[in-house]
């Protein structure tokens, strides 16, 4: 394996006729990573994944994937690319079983079949006709038959959308295997907790722009590199402070407290979350309507 | 190479399975025109010259029924469930799943040809085909023109619900205008001319010389030129209109 970037984007520009979904994007994926796009609906996700994935051609910039164009559509990328998009049919008369069986023979090397009906948690229904299947179910064959392949690469776009709690902590558990497996990911989500779980590194993604790319547990350096203590103070109020140096601030809250013979009550020191970044990240543009409008149309699907 | 020609083969075998396990489509595709050629058939016992007529005839809306209507209902519905975005996103290639598709209808025209035949042979007193060389000649071309045709329309249709409607207003009075059920001759002059320039009247002129009068290809050579010049429109348009996917609105 080489240290190349698995997916390397530079610039990216994408215009539907007047409407820009992607504008000036830039980012990397590293091999092995799980990367996280995150956004709200309309931010121009979709349409930078599947830019990646060959559906769409480009407006400007530089695309490279598995040092690949995806532009020119190669079938040796198509060979080792695993593919879930957002909603997407299958053919309703095959069982899960013939499916994947016919999935498997278009790729050089597959993974077992059975082997892939367990990692998709579809074992009780591997007789059933797709069309019996219910949408959680079809949504694990998403799942399956993007990954019978045995793909180096796979994106998932928007792999939860519309999942009760237990579906999302199996498709989390599906995607934390494939991260064991080594293979690099590249999912889109506009749930926060989803990219907190799953991913080494997110890009918080608006107006097709990245506003801030990192680890979930370091997005808050760049922007708010402050802790965040709180306390409740003699008059009964919750008090916030936030500081770049916990240590002082703490050391002179406590003294005080006992100078006084009392306690700091609900004390509390906090790093801003995901959640913390995203919401200050996104609301500094929040003025933007028109374009937030724009985008909405275009980005969704 | 050898590859895609094998994805050929078991795409193909995929399209053979799943036809047969969707009763809806084997029937309108499949059963339909055996139904009215049972019919008819019954209807003009006894009349031989009718007959001659009706079993070319069904035999031509066989052709377009199992090409055009098929491929424009199923490439609407595919497209409109994502199915034909998701095999594009994996490695097999559009020309081996176009030839699959393509395979696949002419397999379905092949044995409805055969059935329409048989039947002619043991119930309608028609014999053999004498020509089975010009049967064949304009079976195909008949199938490349109603194929391209069927896939081009499937570009026009905006939606599965709306498919049918616009597959029956261009089958049925298509079928009626250019005389399965009759000899067009003996229709009035403006229906006639407008017969003429359709393609499947010159399809069952070719097939009922192939199958009933025996007249020789070298008489039907205009026939095949209207085919082909029908095949050749339709091609540009199913090539040229093809999508994987629906329009973004």
């Amino acid at each position: 394996m080489n240290d190349a970037p698995a997916i390397l984007v530079r610039d990216l520009h994408k215009a539907y006729g007047a409407v820009e979904a992607v504008r000036g994007l830039d980012f990397e994926v590293a091999r092995g990573e799980v990367f996280g796009l995150l956004g709200p609906n309309g931010a121009g996700k979709t349409t930078t994944v599947e830019i990646l994935e060959g559906y769409r051609e480009r407006t400007a910039g530089i695309v490279s994937v598995l040092g690949m164009d995806p532009g020119q559509r190669p079938a040796a990328l198509r060979r080792r690319v695993g593919i879930v998009l957002q909603s997407c049919g299958m053919y309703r008369h095959l069982t899960v079983r013939e499916a994947l069986e016919h999935w498997a023979a278009l790729y050089p090397r597959p993974r077992d079949v059975e082997d892939t009906i367990a990692l998709a948690g579809l074992e009780e229904k591997a007789g059933e006709r797709t069309r019996r299947l219910s949408g959680g179910q079809l949504r694990r064959l998403d799942f399956a038959l993007a990954l019978v392949g045995d793909p180096e690469l796979i994106f998932l776009d928007e792999p939860t959308t519309g999942f009760d709690p237990a579906a999302r902590r199996a498709a989390w558990d599906t995607v934390r295997r494939l991260q064991g497996l080594g293979k690099t990911v590249l999912l889109t989500t506009h749930y926060l907790d989803e990219a907190q779980a799953l991913c080494d590194r997110v890009a918080i993604v608006k107006h097709g722009r990245a506003l801030a790319v990192g680890a979930p547990a370091e997005l808050g350096v760049g922007t708010a590199s402050r802790y965040r203590v709180a306390w409740r103070g003699d008059d009964g109020e919750l008090q916030e402070r936030e500081t770049d140096d916990p240590t002082g601030l703490l050391h002179q809250l406590t003294s005080a407290a006992l100078a006084r013979g009392e306690r700091l009550e609900d004390l509390a020191v906090t790093r801003p979350s995901l959640e913390d970044v995203y919401l200050e990240l996104t609301a500094e543009e929040a003025g933007d309507v028109p374009a937030a409008g724009a985008g909405e149309g275009t980005g969704a699907r | 190479m050898n590859d895609a020609l094998a994805l050929t083969w078991r795409q193909y075998r995929l399209e053979r399975r799943m036809f047969w396990r969707n009763p809806s489509a084997a029937f309108f595709n499949f059963l339909l025109p055996l139904l009215f050629l049972a019919l008819f058939g019954a209807i003009f016992a006894g009349s031989q010259d009718d007959l001659d007529v009706i079993v070319p005839g069904i035999a031509g809306m066989s052709v377009m029924s199992t090409t055009f209507v098929a491929l424009a209902m199923n490439v609407t519905f595919l497209r409109e469930q994502g199915v034909l975005k998701r095999l594009r996103g994996t490695p097999l290639p559009s020309g081996a799943y176009l030839g699959a598709l393509a395979l696949h209808a002419v397999t379905n025209t092949a044995l409805q040809i055969a059935l329409v035949v048989t039947a002619g042979r043991l119930f309608f007193g028609i014999g053999w085909p004498p020509l089975p060389f010009e049967l064949l000649v304009f079976t195909v071309a008949g199938v490349v023109c109603f194929a391209a045709l069927g896939v081009a329309l499937a570009h026009a249709i905006p939606n599965f619900d709306s498919a049918p409607a616009y597959v029956n207003a261009i089958f049925l009075p298509v079928v009626v205008v250019s005389g399965v059920f009759y000899d067009a001759e003996s229709a009035p002059a403006f229906l006639a001319d407008i017969a003429q320039a359709l393609p499947l009247t010159h399809l069952v002129d070719g097939l009922s010389a192939s199958m009933v009068t025996g007249a020789p290809l070298g008489d039907h050579l205009s026939d095949l030129a209207v085919i082909a010049l029908w095949a050749a429109a339709g091609i540009a348009l199913a090539v040229r209109g093809w999508r994987w996917e629906v329009d973004r609105a």
